[in-house]
């Protein structure tokens, strides 16, 4: 930016340049592959043959609707999960809402095919869990079958989505609307389903559809658990089998930014009409009551056996990395530190590349969503709401077909100097994770902006500094705590990012921990490593989960304390 | 339809947890009554609104609507209208969809359900905002579709919290004398909670002043303000110059003596012996040091310490050591108003004064 301000690139260069990279990085590759699923492979002209192709064959027609059933029936399996909880703490005076809130974070702090594997041990037609059902009952369920297995995964994995729309929606329901319908003769179910309901759906809908857009997308779940018959691990499977110039990988390309493009949509079109329920003032949230304490036992009981649920992938995780050989029993055989001597003296790579690959991508992230969100909200450059579309619009890509994009858009670039293929380079890598985590970090700098009066800004100018000082010297500053939780944020997703990933690496030696941990999933014999390879990522995005966490309460307290300080005076 | 209701409370507590937010009320509210419960801000008005509503803890004492005891009644089975500080309109419901609303809860449906919700909407003069949404109306035509949601379901007593404190002041006169006809109109008993003592004169048949959690006096907006039986509602009814002393009495009458030394001869009778003098602004004249006046005026000397000229009065604070001592003075055509910094009489007209224990 000092560059910027040197060369006196006002705004408005600034954004034509951020404007540029979202076109190359973004836009041009899935308009490519956008063009390439309409393309006839062999004349190039424009066809809808492909499509046909498509549907008429029985494996792709079996992997679309595996897709959908896939991901709604994660919606209902995470609304089930869910809604019991967001129910308990907007409901009861309820002292397990610590337990719940953490709960709404544990799943997110481990990518869902790390833990796949793990689970397929504990829950698998094998695993623990059906030898001891076997043994006590003579039963056998199958929790890890085929779709069940990454219905099951996915839906431990992103219920926190709905919880947290869910009971967000929940608690911004006043009181008053609750009230006036039972001073008019309603109450219980009625009540429930004439304001209640209907008052919290937005927020529902928000976060169900979010859940149904990450699972639809998801690569990595899939491919662990060996399920092959969906549309993301077929159109990876078509680009690294049969190669980069097969329609069917572009076509299952298109059909996922689609659906995509739709749920973020929806999830959109939900939270525009939300604030509608929140105007009034008054008695914040719901009625609450006191359990009694039988409920008290069963929301307790019900709270617990979904921890249980919910932590069993990291539960599994741990014994896998910590085992000697698991199979057929209900524990490991016994346990070592051997994964990890392995996977720390061989391939320490993985780890080094991780830290520098996602290091990078959120720097990116930060500095372009700080300068996006200041673009957007405290300019009034021409077409500026198009930077934020564009930057968020990453979200209804999946990493497949940005690989896909890259792929096909950037082999024939040749980076100067270097002498390979853009495509092949490493930084390509850094550059996906970065697009890919663009809207989180945008997310964070918008509300840390928002936190920063516009009076301030104008204070510093009318004293004599001009716009890019005052970014520098007044606005960059006072969001620094958002911007840090931007970085951590992208960081710690991008470190488990495998789907664009996957697509990109192209030599070993180039690879981060998440394809690593892929890699030794393969075999039986690396599952021990690839644990442990999985623990180590999950203590990378958990520190950093935790730091930022710490940062955003720190920033917390000291507004606090300024505001009482002012209050003060 | 059947006549309006009384309402009756008696001995009722009320309290947060450990906090007593309401403390031994008794109250009998007539049929027909507009009555008011007036309060600074905390004292707990809404509470004890809510309290008949149904809604809070559950109050200790009884809470007794048209002789049938309600305390412990959920509040959907009381059919008492309450009509909400915030409106607390459905958003996600149309403004007939609304109203709609406690009549479908108890069953009317069909044409029956069409007549009354479009009697109610012609009620309030909404009619033809019927398909609209809450949100797209104004804070008055708001306020107009909750009454009109309340009342609808003919409930037993209407009860108003705060119901035009989020109006602008224009429409707060205007709503307040729609709110009366509504009332009259339906001959409904009506509780209503205000924090402005104007509102309450000028609405109410009768008030009860609360502070803190306790009733301090109930009566007619006339009785309160004339003759308040203690300090606070002396003070919170209106200005009031407040002088605090003690009396001596003797067969004739009593004297009040002020720590100060002020002195005022009362021609009736005072029993207790420390208490206070409160004269009301208007009840005090201002006059040149020496002038002539009647015999039961007590001239007091002071020096003015500033003036607020209102047009029709003059407003005068004048310092009779170490008080300062409001005065309004009723102007006319070409009085004389004093000056910042003259020296003055202040007369206290010992017909006009309220004496009060402490
Ligand atoms: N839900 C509640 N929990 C605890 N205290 C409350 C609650 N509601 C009201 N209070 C307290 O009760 C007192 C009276 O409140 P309220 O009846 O709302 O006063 P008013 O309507 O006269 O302003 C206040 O001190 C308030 O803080
Ligand atoms: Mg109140």
């Amino acid at each position: 930016m000092n560059y910027f301000a040197r060369t006196s690139l006002g705004p408005a260069g600034v954004a034509i340049l951020l404007g540029l990279f979202l076109l190359v990085f973004l836009v041009v590759p899935v308009a490519k592959v956008i063009f390439v699923a309409f393309q006839d492979p062999n004349t190039g002209a424009l066809t809808l043959v492909n499509f046909a192709d498509f549907f008429n064959t029985s494996l792709f027609r079996e992997s679309f609707f595996n897709s959908l059933y896939v991901a709604l029936m994660s919606v209902v399996v995470g609304s089930v999960i869910a809604m019991p909880l967001a129910y308990f703490t907007t409901r009861f005076n309820f002292n397990g809402a610590v337990l719940i809130q953490t709960l709404g974070v544990i799943p997110l702090i481990m990518p869902p095919f790390v833990g796949a594997v793990a689970m397929q041990l504990l829950f698998g037609a094998n695993g623990s869990i059906n030898l001891l059902l076997d043994e006590w009952f003579g039963i056998n369920i199958p929790f890890m079958e085929g779709l069940n297995g990454v219905i099951l995964v996915e839906s431990i994995h992103y219920f926190p989505f709905i919880l947290i729309n869910l009971s967000a929606a929940l608690n911004n329901i006043d009181r008053s609307m609750e009230e006036s319908a039972q001073n008019l003769g309603a109450n219980g179910f009625r009540l429930f389903r004439r304001i209640v309901f209907p008052l919290a759906m937005p927020g529902y809908v928000a976060g169900a559809s979010l859940v149904f857009l990450k699972v639809f997308d998801d690569l990595g779940t899939p491919l662990l658990l060996n399920v092959n018959n969906m549309l993301a691990p077929q159109a990876y499977l078509r680009i690294s089998s049969i190669g980069i110039s097969d329609p069917m990988g572009y076509v299952i390309s298109v059909i996922l930014v689609l659906f995509s493009l739709f749920a973020l949509w929806t999830s959109f079109l939900a939270m525009r009409g939300k604030e509608y329920a929140t105007v009034q003032k008054g008695g914040g949230g719901l009625m609450k009551r006191d359990l009694r304490t039988w409920e008290k036992v069963g929301a307790y009981a019900v709270v617990i056996f979904t921890l249980l649920i919910v932590l069993s992938p990291h539960i599994g995780l741990t014994l896998l990395s910590f085992g000697t050989i698991w199979s057929f029993s209900v524990l490991p055989d016994g346990f070592t530190l051997a994964n990890y001597q392995e996977v720390i003296g061989t391939t320490s790579d993985y780890i080094t590349n991780t830290m520098l690959y996602a290091g990078l991508a959120a720097l990116i992230d930060v500095v372009f969503g700080t300068a996006i969100a200041y673009l957007v909200w405290r300019t009034k450059l021409v077409g500026r709401k198009w930077l934020d579309y564009l930057a968020t619009g990453a979200l209804a890509i999946p990493g497949v077909v940005l690989g896909i994009g890259y792929l096909r858009t950037f082999y024939e670039v040749e980076v100067p100097f270097i002498g390979q293929p853009l495509a092949s380079w490493w930084v390509i890598i850094v550059v996906a994770l970065a697009v890919r985590r663009l809207p989180y970090a945008l997310r964070a700098c918008v509300a840390a902006l928002q936190q920063v009066a516009v009076a301030l800004e104008e204070a510093a100018e009318n004293l004599g500094a001009t716009k890019y000082r005052t970014v520098k010297r007044v606005v960059v500053p006072l969001m620094s705590g958002g911007i840090i939780a931007g970085f951590v944020t992208s960081f710690a997703t991008a470190a488990v990012e495998l789907s664009a990933t996957i697509m990109l690496v192209s030599a070993e030696s180039d690879a981060p921990l998440s394809y690593g941990i892929y890699v030794f999933m393969q075999s039986a014999a690396g599952r021990g490593p690839g644990a442990a390879l999985g623990m180590i990522a999950v203590i990378i995005v958990g520190v950093a989960t935790y730091l930022s966490h710490r940062v955003i309460e720190r920033g917390k307290r000291e507004q606090a304390l300024d505001a009482a300080l002012a209050g003060g005076v | 339809m059947k006549g309006p209701v009384s309402v009756k409370i008696e001995d009722v507590h009320v309290a947060f947890g450990h906090t007593r937010v309401l403390t031994g009320v008794n109250l009998d509210i007539e049929p027909g009554e507009f009555f008011a419960f007036l309060g600074p801000s905390g004292s707990g008005k809404s509470t004890l609104l809510r309290a008949i509503a149904g809604f809070g803890p559950m109050p200790g004492g009884r809470i007794l609507i048209d002789g049938q005891n309600v305390t412990g009644l959920p509040p959907w089975k009381r059919n008492v209208g309450m009509v909400f500080q915030s409106y607390a309109l459905w958003p996600h419901m149309t403004v007939r969809k609304n109203v709609a609303f406690g009549l479908e809860e108890r069953r009317v449906d069909g044409k029956e359900l069409r007549r009354r919700v479009d009697a109610a909407l012609d009620l309030v003069g909404l009619a033809e905002f019927a398909d609209r949404r809450p949100a797209q109306l104004s804070g008055g035509q708001q306020q107009r579709v909750a009454l009109a949601r309340t009342v609808v379901v003919e409930p037993r007593v209407l009860l108003l919290d705060e119901p035009l404190s989020n109006l602008d002041a224009n429409l707060r006169v205007q709503m307040r004398r729609d709110i009366l006809d509504l009332q009259r109109k339906l001959s409904l008993t009506t509780i209503f909670v205000t924090h402005d003592q104007e509102e309450a004169n000028t609405m109410s048949d009768r008030m009860a002043v609360l502070n803190d959690g306790v009733i301090q006096q109930v009566g007619a907006p006339v009785t309160l303000y004339d003759r308040p039986s203690n300090l606070f509602v002396a003070d919170f009814l209106g200005t009031a110059n407040v002088l605090k002393g003690h009396f001596t009495s003797d067969d004739g009458g009593s004297r009040f003596m002020d720590e100060t030394g002020i002195e005022i001869t009362l021609d009736k009778k005072v029993e207790h012996e420390h208490g206070a003098v409160v004269l009301r602004p208007q009840n005090l004249t201002i006059q040149s040091p020496g002038a002539a006046h009647a015999t039961r005026i007590i001239p007091l000397s002071g020096t003015v310490q500033y003036v607020e000229f209102l047009g029709s009065i003059v407003r005068y604070a004048v310092q009779v050591e170490p008080h300062v001592i409001l005065i309004d003075e009723s102007h006319r055509q070409g009085d004389r108003v004093f000056q910042k910094g003259e020296s003055v009489e202040v007369g206290v007209d010992t017909n006009y004064l309220t004496t009060l224990a402490q």
